[in-house]
């Protein structure tokens, strides 16, 4: 046993220890490490804006903070989380770290490339921090116009520049992806073989690619028209400030899809893995996941049913709406018809998972109330809409990715995280979620307006539930932070297939040696062959799960 | 002359040559998108204000855009005459052809930067030096926006396209890229094509209206 010890080959955390070994690596496995810890670190800073804006609606009056630096604190909340985390999120952390190992490739296929994307991340995120502490905008994510370019007090110049930079970062991360997918798969990793997880991937990056550029582009025109006084939007010189609201939706629509997406690939590994079957439906759900990117593209205009476009253009969109809806429900029965006589087990990243299809639904179904033409006009600009889109977004996505992060951190870290404590984590999360944005539906169909200061004194009860799940919520993202840290120093050492899945990456150590495989694997079979009633299963390279 | 070999990730240059073929591919789909929200915009004012961009198109300078257009086709075809010498291993003519293409891509944006200058004396520049001609109404000065914002930013592309070439021309010299590897070449000569159709879709949109 001590020869084994001795002779155990170098990981990619092992390999070579210097600060520059890591600043300069072009070893995609730590640079997801690099994007994991930027990207948490603007999590925290986006959860605390959240924070103060639930401490402030504690009471009707408000007051814990001014009016201005509640609408800067919202602004903040919203770009921070939108472009500093949920879109860059589970690609640039788990993708980065996954897609090579799925594939059986030995790293990204262009690794410089890849560096450099953290680097203009991060580049982008001192922009935001200098703009924040300068005095931050108070614009919204959104920037509407004529708002943002002539009346706006706050940086929105240094904003547009921000988000202007970052997304550089999202372009380059998924082009690498795509010529990684394309390009670098092993040899048997036939489409048809492809992990979900990797076509959720390469349908992101899509979407990642033809969205992006057209948000530089507005980006770019309100920054010309308010640093140089121009009127590109501006009516005075017959532009058209609706022009902008377009513009900015045909990327920030195609946006949520970039987010949710890599999320149902996540939660199809998970919720194969523990329900030990094959998922239900592969061909489908990878028509499914494409046919999504497609529609993302076709229902911007629903976002502006109330500004002014006209009942032709609003039925249309509604339409659109209602039809994106159709292979989203599919991932959703086929998620159910997966459990359905499988051998189900109740560990942690299960538990994400399960909560990710429940709360996902309920964001979906209520997006079709929205999706509605009449419905909205009541509906828009309310508090039901925050709900709806947290309800995808926050329980959606980010309880993926916390399932995947579970998931793979054995692979990621070589070490086991503490499974109670996980559990516990994950069910808090839920509660706390629900207990957060469910009064928020109730809210909203009272009729409380978002982004208002104060509120009506009878919409307290609601508001103080909504604060005090918030709480819950927060001590639920926290715990993973201490455990996981834990885990790193005191975890027990992983197996190399500590779940008995069926990926290749599974297949090397845990964690990884520099390039990835010893030798390149020979991919014979399907993803997900779990067999029910043993609970055994056999990897994509032909040998069994051990 | 150096031997290549393909980076850890690839097992052949070929399948590297492949991988980075794709990679501008998926660029200029970025890239088409970029421009395209630009002159979809464009087209969208045009179409409201048909009479007022026709007015102020008529002050563009129509010989300087003539000239970029017919230098860029030109450029286009030396880049497609270098990526050929490069295959068929003929070094000198690769390093002339890459030559002809830089000096006529400098000359685009001497010329570009000519009649900028020639813009502002005729005050046409919003924000800078511009004055409204009697009879013309406000829409006129959102064309000269477009105008500046559209040939700037293909002005920036094409001077990441010389800085390219000139890169590629030194790579050729120093015989890291032969007829066995020509596959950067190929990528900067997607990027430089991308670079020239841009502007055959600017040139007519920004010079031709009100001149028929």
């Amino acid at each position: 046993m001590t020869a084994v010890a001795i002779d155990l080959p170098a990981t990619y955390l092992t390999e070579r220890q210097t600060v520059g070994s890591w600043l300069l690596t072009r070893d995609h496995k730590r640079i997801a490490l690099l994007f994991f810890a930027s990207i948490t670190f603007f999590f925290f800073i986006g959860g605390f804006a959240a924070t103060l804006i639930r401490l402030h609606l504690v009471t009707p009056q408000g007051g814990l903070l001014q009016p201005d630096i509640y609408n800067r604190m919202f602004t903040i909340h919203g770009i921070v989380m939108v472009w500093f985390f949920l879109i860059p999120a589970i690609p640039t952390t788990l993708g980065n770290f996954l897609v090579p190992l799925m594939i059986g490739a030995h790293d990204l296929a262009f690794p410089r490339l890849n560096l450099a994307s953290w680097y203009v991340f991060n580049l982008s995120g001192v922009l935001l921090l200098y703009m924040l502490l300068m005095g931050g905008v108070d614009t919204g994510w959104t920037f509407y116009t004529p708002f943002s370019t002539a009346y706006a007090n706050g940086y929105v110049t240094a904003a547009a520049v921000t988000v202007f930079i970052n997304g550089f970062s999202t372009i380059m991360t998924a082009l690498n992806f795509v010529v990684t997918i394309h390009r670098l798969r092993a040899p048997g990793m036939y489409w048809s073989r492809l992990p979900l997880f990797i076509w959720a991937i390469y349908a992101t990056s899509l979407v990642m690619l033809l969205a992006t550029p057209v948000l530089a582009m507005t980006l770019l025109l309100i920054g010309l028209e308010r640093l140089m006084g121009v009127g590109i939007f501006d009516p005075a010189l017959g532009g058209d400030p609706l022009l902008f609201q377009h513009m900015f939706w045909f990327y920030s629509h195609p946006a949520v899809y970039i987010m949710i997406l890599p999320a149902m690939g996540l939660v199809s590994e998970i919720v194969a893995c523990f329900a030990r079957k094959p998922i239900f439906g592969y061909t489908g759900m990878t028509y499914a996941l494409l046919a999504i990117a497609v529609i993302s593209f076709l229902v911007w205009g629903h976002h502006m049913f109330t500004a002014g476009i006209s009942l032709f253009s609003g039925i249309v969109f509604s339409l659109m709406s209602f039809l994106v809806a159709v292979p989203s429900a599919i991932k959703v029965f086929n998620w159910t018809a997966t459990l359905h006589k499988g051998s189900i087990a109740f560990d942690a990243p299960m538990l994400y998972a399960l909560g990710f299809v429940g709360l996902f639904t309920m964001g979906g179904l209520t997006g079709l109330m929205v999706a509605t033409l009449a419905l909205d006009v009541h509906l828009t600009d309310t508090y039901f809409v925050i709900a709806h889109f947290h309800y995808i977004m926050v329980g959606g996505a980010v309880s993926a990715y916390f399932g995947g992060l579970h998931y793979w951190w054995p692979k990621i870290t070589g070490r086991l995280y503490p499974e109670i404590w996980a559990r516990a984590a994950a069910i808090l999360m839920f509660l706390g979620f629900n207990l957060t944005f469910f009064p928020q539906f109730i809210l909203g169909y009272l009729g409380m307006p978002r982004r208002y200061y104060a509120y009506a004194p009878e919409l307290q009860v609601w508001n103080v539930l909504s604060s005090a799940g918030a709480s819950i919520l927060a001590i639920a993202y926290l715990m993973p932070l201490v455990y996981l840290t834990w885990s790193l120093l005191r975890g027990r050492h992983a197996s190399p297939n500590p779940w008995l899945a069926t990926g290749l990456e599974w297949q090397t150590s845990s964690p990884p040696p520099k390039e990835n495989f010893a030798r390149t694997p020979n991919v014979t079979t399907e993803p997900y062959h779990y067999d029910p009633e043993t609970g055994a299963c056999i990897a994509q390279n032909g040998t069994a799960c051990a | 002359m150096t031997v290549l070999r393909p980076e850890t990730q690839y097992a052949t240059l070929a399948q590297q040559g492949e991988a980075a073929q794709l990679g501008m591919w998926a660029f200029l789909a970025t890239e088409v998108l970029f421009f395209g929200g630009l002159i979809f915009t464009y087209f969208i004012y045009r179409a409201a204000y048909p009479a007022d961009f026709a007015n102020a198109a008529r002050d563009t300078e129509l010989w300087c855009g003539s000239v970029n257009a017919a230098l860029l086709v030109t450029s286009s075809l030396s880049m497609v005459l270098a990526i050929e010498a490069a295959a068929m291993g003929r070094q000198r003519a690769v390093l002339f052809w890459l030559g002809i293409t830089a000096v006529l891509g400098i000359a685009f944006l001497a010329i570009k930067g000519y009649e900028y200058a020639a813009d502002y004396r005729h005050q046409l520049v919003p924000a800078l030096n511009f004055l409204l001609k009697p009879g013309y109404r406000p829409p006129g000065e959102l064309f000269w926006i477009f105008y500046f914002t559209a040939t700037g930013l293909h002005a920036i592309h094409l001077t990441i396209g010389v800085a390219l070439v000139l890169l590629m021309l030194v790579r050729a010299r120093i015989g890291t890229i032969g007829p066995l590897y020509y596959a950067p070449l190929e990528v900067v000569g997607l990027y430089w094509s991308f670079v020239d159709i841009v502007w055959l879709f600017l040139f007519p949109a920004l010079y031709l209206p009100g001149r028929g």
